[in-house]
Order: structure tokens, then C-alpha cells, then sequence
């Protein structure tokens, strides 16, 4: 969660919600999470899994990055 | 804490079953340290405000703090907000959310956030960074957790 929380703290472009699943079923099944942590970027991009900084920030930021 | 930090708490009194779990934990933080507040908005009443922190459910939790308490004089810890009543700083929204109780896990999240938000220094690396800055475009980003 830290690392979405730093990403929005570093630039206002940016929101994070850390959202607890199990108290929030209609989301849970709307982003088909079976596991946690499961982390959604702009309703595409889907990381599962603890992933170390380099690749969670390469992930997060690939639709950004594609056009500069 | 270099930063006055506040939690924004939107909560609800009927149909919002951790609501007061929420509460009772984010009642253990401002007795830590004199920068960090709490302050309820209802989420029903102050629909406005909901919608302008991108509130859509409740529990939640937005941090936001004052920048003018980004420049302490003197090392003392005199609060921002005592320094200056009534005129409080530039508030400013950090977008950092928090949806659902943060009890668990997400308690040592929640309190990362705001020691970040207060003043501690970034845990990305120097390109990590320069890839976050360079993000023209708004970005979204929901992370589900469980409180493990």
C-alpha cells in the first residue's frame, strides 16, 4: 500500500484509495479480487501480489508511459 | 512531524457498520503526537464534501495537512494550529485514502501515511520519483488489503 500511498504524495495527478476488501464485497467482485493485495490502476492495470518499487512503479505508470 | 496533518473522517450514523471501529482507531493517533487531528464529516450532510475529497462510501479516511506548518519556527512543538488561531494555513489534500476500517495491516499503513504526509522523506528511489513527477495525466489507483 505504501508504495500507491508515496505515488499520490509525490504528485497531485495522482489519488490512492487503500480500500479493505472484505468490507466492500460489490467492489471486491467488481475488480475480481481473490487475493490481496490486488492493486487497480484506472480500471486496467492490474498488479497482484507485494512487488518490489522498480516493477510496481513500472506497472502502475506503463499507460502513462506509453506515450512519452 | 515537520507537518500538521488532519484525518478527514467521513462516516455516517446509520447503515455504516464499522463506522465506530473506525473511529475508536483513529482516536489512538492524536494523542500521539500534537500535529495529528481528526475531524468528522458526515457523509450524508456534507455530501459536498464527500464528493470533493472523491468520497463514495463510508468508512473513509482522506489525509490532508497544513503546509503552513511545513515551516516550523524554532524547534519547539508549538501545533500550527495553536500558532495561529483562527487563521489556519493552506490546507492541502495529499490523496491518500483510506476506504474501510484501517484496523490490521492497514493500521500500519494508515500510520505510515501520515508520518509521510507529516514531513518523512520519500521511500522512492531518485528515478522512481522522476517517473511519479512526470504523470500529466490523473491516475487512479485502488489497492485492496485485507487486515491480515
Amino acid at each position: 500500500m505504501s508504495l500507491a500511498h508515496e505515488m499520490a504524495f509525490a504528485n497531485p495527478n495522482i489519488t490512492a484509495y487503500a480500500v479493505e476488501a472484505t468490507e466492500f464485497p460489490d467492489m471486491s467482485r467488481r475488480y475480481m479480487v481473490n487475493g490481496v493485495p490486488k492493486t487497480v490502476v484506472n480500471e486496467e492495470v492490474e498488479i497482484l501480489g507485494a512487488v518490489p518499487q522498480d516493477e510496481f512503479i513500472e506497472q502502475a505508470l506503463q499507460l502513462q508511459t506509453k506515450t512519452s | 512531524m515537520k507537518r500538521a496533518v488532519r484525518l478527514l473522517f467521513f462516516t455516517q450514523t446509520l447503515d455504516c457498520e464499522t463506522c465506530m471501529q473506525t473511529r475508536q482507531i483513529l482516536d489512538e493517533l492524536p494523542p500521539l503526537s500534537d500535529k495529528i487531528t481528526v475531524e468528522e464529516v458526515n457523509f450524508v450532510l456534507d455530501a459536498d464534501r464527500a464528493k470533493e475529497y472523491g468520497i463514495e462510501r463510508v468508512p473513509a479516511v482522506a489525509i490532508v495537512y497544513d503546509d503552513a506548518g511545513a515551516i516550523v519556527p524554532g524547534a519547539a512543538g508549538v501545533p500550527s494550529a495553536a500558532a495561529a488561531p483562527g487563521a489556519p494555513g493552506v490546507i492541502k489534500d495529499s490523496r491518500i485514502r483510506f476506504l474501510g476500517a484501517p484496523a490490521g495491516y492497514e493500521f500500519i499503513s494508515l500510520v505510515q501515511a501520515i508520518l509521510l504526509v507529516g514531513g518523512r522523506d520519500s521511500i522512492l528511489s531518485a528515478a522512481n520519483r522522476a517517473r511519479v513527477a512526470a504523470v500529466a495525466q490523473p491516475v487512479r489507483i485502488q489497492v485492496f488489503t485485507t487486515p491480515g
